[in-house]
């Protein structure tokens, strides 16, 4: 698939149609998205023909993107049942095939080093202080072959400092530095689009 | 909900010790046609719990696979390919995973393990 065809069909998606603040929900936006998944497989091979895991999987983007790129098995998570319902919908509509659970990250307990790659893009830890290490700690310990996740890159030091000492990750890496436009969805936003810096980053983890 | 997710997710409910595997309550079940990948499925052997895919596979009706198999079957051609239809291609789509330890149902519409 080609990378504009990905794009495209990640624009159509339905996302989140009542927010929730508190569990940041904002979608990755469709040409941030496609980029992601595209990279993760055209420079890394991390997907096609891989157990791919979506963590806070929202309406499935990431985990739709990964299946598009024929990911074997894709697996959603999200701890709001309203998203995993869009995302099935998503997911009847492009026509592939993704399972989905309703699961706070902190709790999941997965068994066994079946995934190989976590894609993410997790709440910021604005809401709650520490969400986002929170995903990064429990990716980094389900994954085999590689995490992807997305960052403020205000955050940067902090994010490799804590994926190489404390989370046991062998490699982290930024692979590009985007700006990304949150939508107004929230009252204490008072401009109309709030633009931040981002970090794309790949950690390996200590498996490999 | 396929049993590549069910080999992986274990019953985490405050205070269960023991939640693996779910038990499979199959009130539909389907099988989607996968193309096949030899490769994969000899890479994801060793990390599957055996026994857990057996026995939900037979709750969904399949009774190909064998009680117990080692590495030795994936030279067999024929072992690779209900292997194949076990793994990626059934699929519950009714029914429900069922913790072994305090019996609490979580309907597979979505699995809830919080
Ligand atoms: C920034 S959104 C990203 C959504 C989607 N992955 C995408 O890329 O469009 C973060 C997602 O994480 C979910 N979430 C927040 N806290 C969570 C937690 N503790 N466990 C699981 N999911 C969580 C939210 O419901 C939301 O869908």
């Amino acid at each position: 698939m080609k990378l504009k065809q990905l794009e495209a069909l990640l624009g159509n998606l339905q996302q989140f149609s009542n927010p929730k603040v508190e569990l940041e929900q904002y979608p990755t936006g469709p040409h941030i998205a496609s980029r992601m998944l595209f990279t993760a497989e055209n420079s890394f091979g991390d997907v096609s023909g891989k157990v791919v895991a979506d963590f806070g999987c929202g309406c499935g983007t990431l985990g739709l993107a990964s299946a598009l790129l024929d990911a074997q098995h894709v697996i959603g998570v999200d701890v709001d049942p309203e998203s995993l319902e869009i995302a099935s919908e998503n997911a009847e509509d492009l026509e592939v095939d993704i399972d989905l659970l309703q699961c706070d990250i902190k709790n999941l307990g997965w068994t066994g080093q079946i995934v190989d790659t976590v894609v993410m893009n997790p709440p910021f830890g604005t809401r709650r202080k520490g969400a986002d290490m929170d995903f990064l700690f429990v990716a980094l310990q389900v994954a085999s072959q590689a995490v992807y996740s997305l960052h403020k890159t205000t955050t940067r030091e902090h994010i490799k400092r804590s994926a190489l000492r404390d989370f046991g990750a062998c490699s982290a890496e930024v692979i590009c530095e985007l700006r990304y436009d949150l939508p107004q969805l929230y009252k204490f936003h008072k401009k109309k689009e709030v633009d931040i810096a981002v970090d794309l980053w790949r950690f390996v983890p200590r498996t490999n | 909900m396929r049993l590549l997710t069910h080999n992986m997710q274990a019953c985490n409910i405050k205070g269960v010790t023991n939640g693996f595997p779910f038990r499979v309550e199959a009130e539909e079940v389907m099988e989607k046609q996968v193309d096949f990948n030899a490769d994969f499925l000899r890479n994801l052997f060793p990390k599957i719990e055996w026994k857990a895919l057996v026995e939900a596979s037979r709750a969904m009706g399949y009774h190909e696979l064998p009680d117990e198999a080692d590495s030795s079957l994936l030279d067999s051609d024929d072992f690779l390919q209900k292997f194949h239809r076990a793994l990626p291609q059934l699929h519950l789509e009714e029914g429900a995973f069922v913790c072994p330890e305090t019996g609490r149902k979580f309907p597979t519409a979505l699995i809830k393990c919080i």
